[in-house]
């Protein structure tokens, strides 16, 4: 029985979600919309912009060395904060997800409908980790659109993982695949106790 | 006609020699060293090691020194880390304040931890569903 000032007086907890999809899917867009401080980059000096630019053949190991992640942070209350991890969004940084991913909550997938196949590696590392994610259909000016059952058939992904759509410029509609990410979340740990507690 | 190559040049053509240290500073700006190559040589800073001395430092671990720390002889960066996590910062906080990568700020934070310079929150691996359901909540009013 702990008094109710026990909540602010102890530590804060600190959650994590990734942020995650294609290059140039909008995921520092994403996390620009809804975090507190402006996305932050560590290892910043080379930029996605500046991989998906530059010739990095040219230049040999150095890349595969150097990279920006961003991540922004919102206060949830007083002792309880949220960070959101965008992860690299090229194939050969891959090496850094397990590190990013090490104890998240869930996960957002983002998609343009262009490049829907861009999402596919994303898709299945979270599915084989077993991380609770949510596809978020970005909607590109431009980009043609279909009904949220055909991209999700297009990823192969079950009725289980919930899909939206998620302008990754709007601070209302990032909360509310934030939301819908949540509530899977929490739906998937109720399932586990439900299925849990009478064997064990 | 003329046999100039075979000739040895003459002493007081010969341009003084510098010194090398002289010759250094034209060349590289010391700032251009942790700008301009990522990796490499920020490890210079954890005496090239890789491996941070504890596991269970995540990118979110909130760190957080002691005042005391504040005047402890610890070397610049390490004191930068000090001064910046008088209150709780993630790792990743620090990477991005002391412009360093990942890896090695979190080999410069499990040195400090390891002289109990600044302690380090573990990490939970289940959250309680009491907290879940809090972070639902927390997040829908946003």
């Amino acid at each position: 029985m702990s008094a109710p000032s026990d909540v602010s007086t102890a530590a804060p907890v600190v959650v994590k979600i990734v942020i995650s999809g294609g290059f140039g899917v909008g995921k520092t867009t994403f996390v620009s919309a809804i975090s507190e401080i402006e996305p932050l980059l560590t290892e910043a000096d080379l930029t996605e912009v500046s991989i998906g630019v530059d010739d990095t053949r040219a230049v040999g190991g150095k890349t595969t060395t150097t990279v920006a992640l961003d991540f922004g942070r919102i206060h949830l209350d007083a002792s309880l904060m949220l960070y959101l991890f965008g992860t690299p969004g090229q194939d050969r940084f891959s090496f850094l997800w397990d590190d990013l991913v090490d104890g998240a909550l869930g996960a957002v997938v983002l998609v343009d409908t262009r490049r829907i196949q861009d999402s596919y590696p994303a898709v299945d590392y979270f599915e084989d980790l077993g991380v609770p994610f949510l596809l978020a259909v970005n909607p590109f000016d431009g980009a043609p659109r279909f009904a949220l059952a055909e991209v999700r058939d297009a990823l192969g992904v079950g009725p289980e993982v919930p899909i939206a759509e998620c302008d990754a410029r709007a601070r209302g509609s990032v909360k509310d695949a934030l939301v819908l990410l949540m509530e899977q979340v929490l739906r998937r740990r109720m399932r586990a106790l439900a299925a849990g507690a009478p064997r064990e | 006609m003329s046999t100039p190559e075979f000739r040895p040049p003459d002493p007081r053509m010969v341009p003084p020699w510098r010194p090398p240290a002289e010759q250094r500073r034209d060349v590289t700006p010391p700032e251009e060293i942790v700008s301009d190559d990522g990796v490499i040589r920020p490890f210079l800073l954890t005496g090239g090691r890789t491996r941070p001395l504890r596991d269970g430092l995540r990118l979110e671990t909130l760190v957080r020194a002691a005042p005391a720390a504040l005047s402890a002889p610890l070397r610049f960066e390490l004191l930068r880390i000090v001064r910046f996590c008088q209150e709780p910062r993630a790792v990743a906080d620090v990477a991005a304040h002391l412009r360093l990568p990942i890896g090695v700020t979190r080999v410069l934070v499990a040195d400090l931890a390891a002289e109990d310079y600044v302690t380090v929150m573990q990490p939970v691996d289940e959250l309680p569903l009491a907290l879940i359901e809090r972070i639902v909540d927390r997040v829908r009013a946003l």
